[in-house]
């Protein structure tokens, strides 16, 4: 596996058009490596979401290309980008967006499912990954009986459950308070990162910079710095 | 993709309070629409009782008769002259008509008395009790056990009455296949009994009953019969043309119609709204899905899948909630006119479909708009 994970080149993108045109993403390029965690940081409309968007296939840009494991993102056919999505990429999303109806059990296993494993070996799986983040003891009960961090570690679990590549996290720590939002961190990247795998966090959390091995700061849609911090 | 389905159906059934609302409207317009519909077909079936129970294969009657108990006279030699038509087997006269009783307890009870052919007994019912040739005995008379023989005071063979001054005997109890509208007893006859005991107008002859010799004669038979000046329909006509009337003449179709749309609209309007509430409260949800990388066939699948399920719960529980509230309400009164028919049943199931398939819709044109980026965005 090449030790780069993520390589964007010259990423564009804009919403609207005439006078309504906003230019989220301007010229943007950067990499990412495996073993690594990227945090992309920067004040709010400054376009890290949409280039989170754009580098995990979800938002098309208008030019530049996007290099995940070799693989140029935004040439794949329609219809493979969302079973990359799948296999490739793990998604902690700010607001965790768990199912309340389903159990925490359940709620991890989801990428499984949706990769059309067998449900009880998927629910084993997702019982080991509750396991690591923590919470085997929480698995039958609903998300809403967990505290905020306790969710966090689910969202996690449900991103690290089919194993993959990259992981990205919105936010992560946005709801949390300042020590449970570290020891998340912390434990992500004490647990989660290996040499097999790259994550990106979008954050303007300073109290958590500290745990990055690359800071890229963006302001109006363009890189203006990126910082190894160690 | 089973996996999906049982995540649908975990997702859909654990959260109870809009499941039980979704299972409650389908339920509901279910209930309602077989009710109504069974209702109708059990008025149906019951006006058609003589025509079901007395079976011929032709019936003969003057053109302007819509209902089996409404009949015209018609005179004598009309039954002789479609006794000539070629093709005729047989044709015997059937008296039709109605009368006051007079029972043993000395209430009077309005009855209903067919007056079979005298030397044929055409159209004679089965017997419980007694025997069918005591009908020619002296004022004999064969009352029908159906949910109505309770009001002709239980007889029993050698039960007397009085029939319009006359004394009426009975001699056999029978059974028949359907029971008649009227909620009234029905008696049988013979013909020329009937036309002596009963008041009548100048004509005595209600039907014709006709057999042809063969079944391809019908077509020319009628015609003839129709170059007569008078009617002549096989059974299943004569059973649809008092369906019609009851459908297109009266205002009981068009009630019939109205409650069953009124059913259907109370259906779509909660289990839609509910299954479009229930969507919405998921939308971010399924927004996550769909970012994680579920197909958008999928998410149709999944939601088409809980649509479909509650459909079928729902449904399952209308009609087994109709059926069971008309078998009580007939353990109660006899002569409910209800009748649970296939036809019923599938109409219904195929407006619960479009319920379901209505709410689905609307359900999967939301999901199918949300995009990933917007779960991104917050």
């Amino acid at each position: 596996m090449p030790n780069t994970a993520i390589k964007a080149t010259q990423l564009v993108k804009w919403f609207g058009e005439g006078e309504a045109k906003t230019q989220a993403v301007r010229d943007v390029s950067f990499e990412a490596h495996f073993g690594e965690m990227l945090y992309i940081v920067g004040p709010s409309g400054s376009g890290k979401t949409t280039l989170l968007s754009i580098i995990s296939g979800i938002l098309r840009p208008n030019s530049g290309t996007v290099i995940v494991e070799g693989k140029d993102l935004w040439n794949l056919p329609e219809n493979q980008i969302a079973e990359f999505r799948l296999n490739t990429i793990g998604f902690v999303f700010q607001d965790y967006h768990l199912f309340p109806r389903l159990t925490t059990v359940e709620n991890v296993a989801i990428p499984l499912i949706l990769k059309k494993r067998d449900w009880n070996e998927s629910m084993q799986e997702a019982t080991k990954c509750l396991e690591i983040v923590g919470l085997k003891a929480r698995a039958d009960l609903r998300p809403i009986k967990l505290s905020g961090g306790e969710q966090q570690r689910v969202a996690i679990a449900r991103a690290i459950v089919s194993r993959p590549d990259i992981l990205i996290l919105d936010e992560p720590t946005a709801s949390l308070d300042g020590d449970t939002g570290k020891a998340i961190i912390q434990f992500v990247k004490t647990n989660i990162l290996d040499k097999r795998r790259c994550i990106l966090i979008v954050t303007h959390d300073t109290r958590i910079f500290e745990f990055a091995n690359e800071i890229m700061k963006m302001e109006d849609g363009r890189i203006v710095g990126i910082e190894r911090v160690n | 993709m089973k996996g999906i389905l049982r995540l649908a159906f975990k997702l859909l059934t654990n959260d109870t309070a809009k499941f039980t609302a979704l299972l409650v409207g389908i339920t509901f317009a279910t209930f309602l629409m077989i009710q109504m519909t069974s209702i109708f077909a059990g008025v149906l079936d019951k006006s058609s009782a003589t025509v079901t129970n007395i079976g011929s294969t032709i019936w003969v009657m003057d053109p302007a008769v819509n209902t089996v108990a409404n009949s015209i006279p018609m005179p004598d030699y009309v039954l002789d002259a479609i006794r000539s038509i070629k093709g005729v087997k047989y044709a015997v006269p059937l008296y039709s008509g109605t009368a006051l009783a007079k029972l043993q307890s000395g209430t009077y009870q309005a009855v209903s008395v067919l007056g079979l052919d005298d030397t044929s007994l055409v159209g004679r019912p089965s017997l419980f009790e007694g025997k069918i040739e005591d009908i020619f005995a002296e004022n004999a008379f064969i009352v029908v056990k159906d949910s109505e023989f309770s009001k002709f005071e239980n007889p029993k063979v050698g039960t007397q009455f009085e029939i319009n001054d006359h004394r009426g005997l009975v001699v056999g109890i029978a059974k028949v296949t359907a029971a008649g509208l009227f909620g009234i007893p029905t008696l049988y006859t013979t013909y020329n009994r009937a036309i002596q005991y009963l008041p009548n107008s100048r004509y005595t002859l209600s039907y014709v009953l006709v057999e042809p010799k063969n079944i391809g004669d019908v077509q020319a038979i009628k015609e003839q019969i129709k170059a007569l000046g008078y009617l002549a329909l096989t059974k299943e006509e004569f059973v649809q043309r008092i369906a019609n009337f009851y459908i297109y003449q009266t205002s009981l179709g068009t009630n019939l119609l109205l409650m069953t749309l009124i059913s259907f609209i109370v259906g779509l309007s909660i289990s839609g709204q509910t299954f479009y509430t229930f969507i919405l409260e998921n939308l971010d949800k399924f927004g996550a899905l769909k970012a994680i990388g579920t197909k958008g066939y999928e998410l149709v699948y999944m939601i088409l899948f809980q649509a479909g399920f509650t459909a079928l719960i729902g449904f399952g529980l209308g009609v087994g909630l109709c059926t069971m509230l008309i078998a009580l309400a007939k353990f109660r009164l006899p002569s409910y006119a209800a009748i649970v028919t296939f036809t019923n049943i599938g109409a219904a199931f195929i407006t619960v479909l479009i319920i379901a398939g209505v709410s689905g819709y609307f359900g999967v044109r939301r999901v199918l708009k949300i995009e990933p980026f917007d779960i991104f965005r917050g």
